[in-house]
């Protein structure tokens, strides 16, 4: 904690970033986004096991941007977060610098976006035994079993968007559901516009999240929509070698390899 | 002013519930789902859950739905019909296990669906809700009924408003209303005399933490303050907080066509929402997120005062709670109010 504090006033100090974004102490035991500016802000910074919001959605924000050169404070899911956000040309070494704290709690700080990748690729993404087993449950169904647990779970979806609003890869200027000439999604919260809109939520996500969960965690009605990224990061383990953010631009849903398995097509 | 004060043992909550249901009448109450209370539809007693500080989302679905539809239409050779809401369908419903801040906040409701227009449905569904609401013997962090002209016993909303006032879990029954009393007649064993029990012992304490009216009187000369962007810069801009306030009643109106009829549905909005102010021509006359902050905050403790006579937060906290970013909003209405201008 000392160091990381230390290190995030020296960064301000010597002007080498505009803005720490980091964690502060929040409400009830929770902890919340502190963005330091000044060099004393960063006193205020902590880190423990509380720091599970990703915050990665912020370094797209047209006001945090703003400010300049960033310093971002990233867990593995958040550097994760940040290469495919580069990758997709959101973010650069320009424009942010990675402040990673490791799965051990140990500050560590990367020349560049490259050496961020490098050790992000040191893990693989693993689906934990909790939804694994949801996962699992949910493919025993019969189709209209499943049918109606989607009914089920979505139902009390009052369409807030906080999923999306936390998701750091839900970036978009203008989202589909906020387009309506034509209306693709129904703006009102009933079944059809409910599971209209977390299927293409789920579809604009495929072999892009990076299972953070920030979208379960961010629901206000505890929905399990992260069931949905998740069982397309299993299929594409599955199907296509595996989900792995990269610098490079080989997006896993939108480059065609040759021996790409095509036994999903009916 | 109560009508009466009565006294119901423990046991005899169930019983009620029990001849309610008998009575044909939907009863709405708090009932845990994926570790979240929420109001819902109560057919068991047991699905009732009552050690609970506060619901996730506020009992105003069930005058104003999330999602309602206001109509039908169809064109035809002969032109086009029109079939509005049946109000006839509108279903008695007794809201069960109601907290003071969400009873309170069904008056602020009422206050913007009667402002220019009286609105039919809201009003309709609304006088066939029974209140049955339910003192907070807990408080948590959240909290801030009591600055802003409410506390954890208030009647003020309730039909009939439950206390747990004494050790053996027995309640104090206010009966505020006709409607409170037809309740009561339904049961007239189980509601006993002898209601004269002090309940302000077994209330949650809430500390007083602000004065909204000196709140009301910063923002006058907060408009142009900096102080928003500072505030809003961690909101991520979605709108947990509208759809769980009580007070919230931003709609937004979309007509679903199906070829030649459709529906008109009134759906919710919130301020939140980039989109909610987006003009035809690409204007946007609140571009960034400090600006929609801002009109929240006015919106609740300037703008309903002037207009309404009435307060646009009952101090439920729910925003706070529901909040992916921890936008403390009690933390803000302090700072506002201590905010040199």
């Amino acid at each position: 904690m000392d160091d990381l504090i230390k290190r995030a006033k020296e960064l301000l100090e010597s002007s080498r970033v505009k803005v720490v974004i980091g964690y502060e102490n929040g409400t009830d035991g929770k902890t919340r986004a502190l963005f330091a500016e000044k060099p004393g802000d960063a006193d205020n910074l902590v880190f423990n096991s509380r720091c599970i919001m990703n915050l990665a959605a912020y370094v797209t924000k047209k006001e945090i941007r703003n400010k300049g050169k960033m310093a971002l404070i990233a867990t593995l899911p958040v550097m994760r977060a940040v290469i495919q956000l580069a990758s997709e040309y959101q973010v650069n070494d320009d424009n942010l610098l990675v402040l990673g704290i490791t799965p051990e709690s140990k500050l560590i700080e990367f020349k560049d976006l490259a050496e961020v990748e490098k050790f992000v690729h040191q893990f693989q993404i693993e689906i934990d035994s909790r939804n694994k087993e949801m996962l699992d449950k949910i493919e025993k169904m019969t189709p209209s079993e499943r049918w109606d647990f989607w009914i089920q779970e979505l139902s009390p979806c009052f369409k807030c968007y906080a999923c999306r609003a936390a998701c750091p890869m839900c970036y978009c200027s203008r989202c589909t559901v906020d387009f309506n000439q034509p209306q693709w999604i129904p703006v009102p919260s009933h079944e059809l516009g409910n599971l209209e809109w977390h299927i293409m939520r789920a579809i604009h996500l495929a072999g892009r999240c990076i299972d953070c969960d920030a979208c379960y965690n961010a629901c206000p009605l505890a929905i399990p929509l992260n069931l949905l990224t998740k069982r397309m990061l299993q299929d594409a383990r599955e199907n296509f070698g595996g989900y792995q953010p990269s610098l490079k631009a080989d997006h896993l849903m939108s480059t065609f390899k040759p021996e790409d398995k095509d036994n999903f097509i009916l | 002013m109560n009508i009466e004060k009565r006294y119901i043992r423990k046991g005899s909550l169930e019983k009620l519930f029990e001849i309610i249901k008998s009575d044909s009448r939907t009863v709405v109450g708090p009932s845990a789902r994926n570790d979240k209370i929420s109001f819902k539809k109560i057919e068991k007693y047991s699905e009732i859950t009552a050690d609970y500080i506060q619901t996730t989302q506020s009992a105003k679905e069930t005058a104003f739905p999330r999602t309602e539809k206001i109509l039908d239409y169809s064109k035809n050779s002969d032109g086009i019909s029109v079939i509005g809401t049946d109000l006839n369908e509108i279903p008695e419903i007794v809201l069960w296990g109601v907290r003071p801040c969400d009873t309170i906040g069904a008056g602020e409701l009422s206050a913007i669906f009667n402002w220019d227009y009286r609105d039919e449905i809201y009003n309709n569904r609304k006088s066939h809700i029974a209140v049955l609401g339910f003192s907070c013997s807990k408080a948590d962090e959240y909290c801030f009924c009591t600055s802003v002209g409410g506390n954890p016993g208030s009647t003020e909303g309730s039909d009939i408003l439950f206390t747990r006032a004494g050790d053996d879990g027995d309640y104090l029954a206010e009966i505020m209303t006709e409607k409170g009393l037809q309740i009561a007649s339904l049961a007239p064993d189980l509601f006993e005399k002898d209601g004269n029990v002090d309940k302000s012992g077994y209330l949650a304490k809430v500390p007083v933490k602000f004065d909204r009216e000196q709140v009301r009187e910063k923002l006058e000369k907060l408009f142009e303050s900096g102080m928003w962007v500072d505030q809003s810069l961690k909101c991520l801009g979605c709108g947990a907080c509208a759809y769980v306030c009580p007070t919230c009643a931003c709609f937004d109106i979309q007509d679903e066509a199906h070829g030649r009829s459709g529906s008109r549905i009134r759906c919710w909005d919130s301020c939140g929402f980039s989109i909610f102010t987006l003009h035809t021509s690409g204007h946007n006359p609140r571009e960034v997120q400090s600006q929609r902050w801002r009109q929240r905050i006015m919106h609740k403790f300037s703008y309903m005062p002037d207009r309404l006579a009435v307060y646009g937060c009952t101090g439920c906290g729910r925003c706070s709670r529901a909040c992916p970013a921890d936008m403390n909003i009690l933390e803000q209405l302090i700072s506002i109010q201590e905010a040199i201008v």
